[in-house]
C-alpha cells in the first residue's frame, strides 16, 4: 500500500462513513428544513468521499465501489468519531462541529499541496465544509443557549464525543513521510480555538476528559462499524460482479 | 374581476383575491395532502439510502429524497398562502385527519423498488401533476411547475435503474420484474377511484383545480408506460393488456384494495405514520430551543 494511497483512503473513509451516518437523518430530522440541510451535508460528504476514493482507486487499480463495498472492517481507515451511531440532534451537531471544523482546517491546507488532484478536491470541499461548520455552529449556539433541556442535551453531545476528537490530530510516520500530506497535529491548536469559542458562546461547559480513543487510522474500530458496513455493503456483496 | 369571471377566463386566483370558502377549503385539503405525500414519500425511498449498491446510486437517491423534502416545503408554503399554518397541517397529518397518497403505504423490499418508484410512481405523479401547473390557484400552479421539472428528472433516473437491472444478471432481471409486478397495480390506483365513484371531481373541475378526470389520466399513464416496459424488456403483469385504436386497453385494478389502504389498512400505513410522528416528537425539543434562542436574541437586541 503506497503512502499516497493510504493517506487518500483515510480522508475518503472519513467522508464516506460520515455520509452514511448523516444520511440516516434524512426523513427523520426535527423539521423539514433540517431534512434538506442534512441531506445537503450528506451529499457533500459523499461527493468528497467519491472524489477521494476514485483517486485512491486510481493509484491502486480499484474503483470507488470496490473500495467502498468490498473492503472489510479492518481495512477501513476512518476515525472512530465518524462511525459512532447517531444519537439525538444535539449529538449530531456536536459531531458535525468537531468534524467539519477539522475538515475545514485540513482542506484549507491541502488545497495548496503539490498533488494536483488532492489540491483540487480540497479546493472544492473547503467551501462545502465552511457551510457545514456554519450550520453546526448555529445549532450549537441555539441548543446550548435555548431551553434547559436543549442545553443539557447539547452538553451531553459535546461531552460524549470529546474523547473521540484527539484521533483527528494523530500524527504518524506516514503523514511525516508523505510530502503532500497535511500533518493533522499542526491543525490541533486552531481547531481547539475555534471549537472552544463556539462552546463558550453556547453557554455550555468546555468538555474535559482524560481518556481519548484511538485506532481508526490503523483499522481498529468500534463495535458499531461492522453493522454500519453490513448495511452499506450487503446488496453489492450479494451480487458480486453486477453493475448497478 | 370577480372570482367566477377569473375562472371562466382561465385566469389565476391569487392569495389576496376573494374566493368562495369551498374553493379555499378544497385547495387547502389538496395542497396539504400533496405536501404530506411528499414528506411521507421520503420514507420508502429513504429506506434504501443506507443500502444503495453503488456510491453513484447512493448520491442520486440522497438528492432525490432531499428534493422531496424541498417539494414538501414549497407545497406547505403554497398552502400557507390560504391562511393556514404548516404546524397545524402537520398536526392533521399526525392525527390521521388528513391523508397522503396511498402509494407510500407499500413497502420497498428490494433495490429494484427504487427504480420502480421512480419510473412508475413518479411517472404517475407527473401525469397527475402536469395539468396542475395550469391550476386556477396561482401559488399552487407555480409550485407545481418546479415540482414537475424535478419529478421528470426522477422518473428518468428510476427508468435508468431498471434499465441497468434488466441488462444485468438473471437475479437483477428477476428483481426488476418482481418490482414491476408489485408496483403496477398500486400505481394505477394513484389516479384515484374510477370517474363514476369519484366524489370531489366535478366541483374541482368547475373551479379549474382539476383539468382531467381520473380515468383519462390513468389511460394517459398506461399509454405512456407500456411502451417503456417493452424497452426495459419487462412484462406488465396484466393479461388483458391489448393495443386498440391508439390506446392500451388494460384491466382495472381492484379498487377495494385502494379503499382499504385509504382507510388505514395497507402494509405500511401504521409504520409510515408512526415514523413521522416519532421524528416530529423527537424533534420537539429542538424546535422549542430554536424558538427560545430566537426570543432571547430579540430581547437582547431590544
Amino acid at each position: 500500500m503506497s503512502d499516497l494511497f493510504a493517506y487518500t483512503l483515510r480522508l475518503g473513509d472519513d467522508a464516506l462513513i460520515s455520509a452514511q451516518r448523516t444520511g440516516e437523518w434524512i426523513a427523520a430530522a426535527p423539521q423539514l428544513e433540517e431534512d434538506v440541510a442534512l441531506g445537503n451535508i450528506a451529499l457533500d460528504q459523499l461527493g468528497q468521499a467519491r472524489s477521494l476514493l476514485q483517486y485512491a482507486g486510481s493509484l491502486d487499480g480499484r474503483t470507488e465501489d470496490e473500495l467502498a463495498y468490498f473492503r472489510d472492517e479492518r481495512e477501513f481507515l476512518n476515525v472512530q468519531l465518524c462511525e459512532l451511531p447517531n444519537g439525538d440532534f444535539g449529538f449530531a451537531m456536536a459531531r458535525l462541529l468537531y468534524f467539519a471544523t477539522y475538515q475545514h482546517l485540513l482542506y484549507d491546507e491541502l488545497r495548496s499541496c503539490a498533488d494536483e488532484t488532492l489540491a483540487g478536491v480540497a479546493g472544492k470541499a473547503v467551501k462545502e465544509v465552511a457551510y457545514h461548520v456554519d450550520h453546526a455552529t448555529q445549532w450549537v449556539l441555539r441548543l446550548g443557549d435555548g431551553t434547559e433541556e436543549s442545553h443539557r442535551r447539547m452538553q451531553a453531545g459535546l461531552d460524549t464525543l470529546w474523547p473521540y476528537t484527539a484521533e483527528l490530530f494523530e500524527s504518524d510516520a506516514l503523514v511525516q513521510r508523505l510530502e503532500v500530506a497535511v500533518d493533522p497535529a499542526t491543525l490541533h491548536d486552531s481547531w481547539s480555538d475555534r471549537v472552544l469559542a463556539v462552546i463558550d458562546e453556547s453557554t455550555c461547559e468546555r468538555p474535559s476528559s482524560s481518556y481519548q480513543h484511538s485506532g481508526g487510522r490503523s483499522g481498529r474500530h468500534t463495535e458499531h462499524m461492522g453493522y454500519l458496513l453490513a448495511e452499506l455493503q450487503h446488496v453489492a456483496r450479494s451480487h458480486p460482479g453486477a453493475t448497478w | 374581476m370577480d372570482f367566477q369571471a377569473t375562472i371562466d377566463a382561465d385566469g389565476r386566483i391569487e392569495p389576496r383575491d376573494a374566493m368562495p370558502d369551498g374553493y379555499r377549503k378544497t385547495l387547502i385539503r389538496q395542497i396539504a395532502q400533496h405536501a404530506h405525500s411528499e414528506i411521507i414519500g421520503m420514507q420508502p425511498e429513504g429506506n434504501w439510502i443506507g443500502r444503495a449498491p453503488s456510491l453513484r446510486r447512493k448520491a442520486i437517491l440522497m438528492a432525490k429524497v432531499q428534493d422531496e423534502a424541498g417539494h414538501g416545503l414549497y407545497l406547505y408554503a403554497a398552502a400557507e398562502t390560504l391562511g393556514v399554518d404548516r404546524a397545524d397541517l402537520l398536526d392533521l397529518l399526525h392525527s390521521g385527519k388528513q391523508k397522503y397518497s396511498s402509494i407510500f403505504n407499500y413497502p420497498t423490499l428490494t433495490w429494484a423498488d427504487i427504480g420502480a418508484i421512480g419510473w412508475l410512481v413518479d411517472g404517475a405523479a407527473i401525469v397527475n401533476q402536469v395539468p396542475l401547473c395550469r391550476c386556477s390557484y396561482g401559488p399552487y400552479a407555480r409550485a407545481m411547475v418546479r415540482v414537475c421539472k424535478e419529478e421528470s428528472f426522477h422518473q428518468r433516473q428510476g427508468f435508468e435503474i431498471l434499465h441497468t437491472l434488466s441488462q444485468g444478471t438473471e437475479a437483477q432481471k428477476a428483481m426488476a420484474q418482481d418490482a414491476l409486478n408489485r408496483w403496477w397495480w398500486p400505481s394505477l390506483m394513484m389516479f384515484g377511484p374510477p370517474d363514476a365513484a369519484s366524489t370531489h371531481s366535478e366541483q374541482s373541475m368547475a373551479w379549474g383545480i382539476k383539468r382531467h378526470s381520473n380515468d383519462e389520466l390513468r389511460q394517459r399513464f398506461v399509454d405512456m408506460t407500456v411502451p417503456q416496459a417493452d424497452v426495459l424488456g419487462l412484462r406488465v403483469p396484466d393479461d388483458g393488456l391489448v393495443y386498440e385504436d391508439g390506446h392500451y386497453r388494460f384491466t382495472e385494478p381492484d379498487y377495494t384494495e385502494l379503499y382499504d389502504v385509504v382507510k388505514g389498512n395497507g402494509p405500511c400505513n401504521q409504520q409510515r405514520l408512526s415514523h413521522r410522528v416519532k421524528a416530529h416528537e423527537d424533534g420537539a425539543w429542538v424546535r422549542e430551543a430554536a424558538a427560545a434562542y430566537a426570543a432571547k436574541k430579540e430581547a437582547r437586541a431590544a
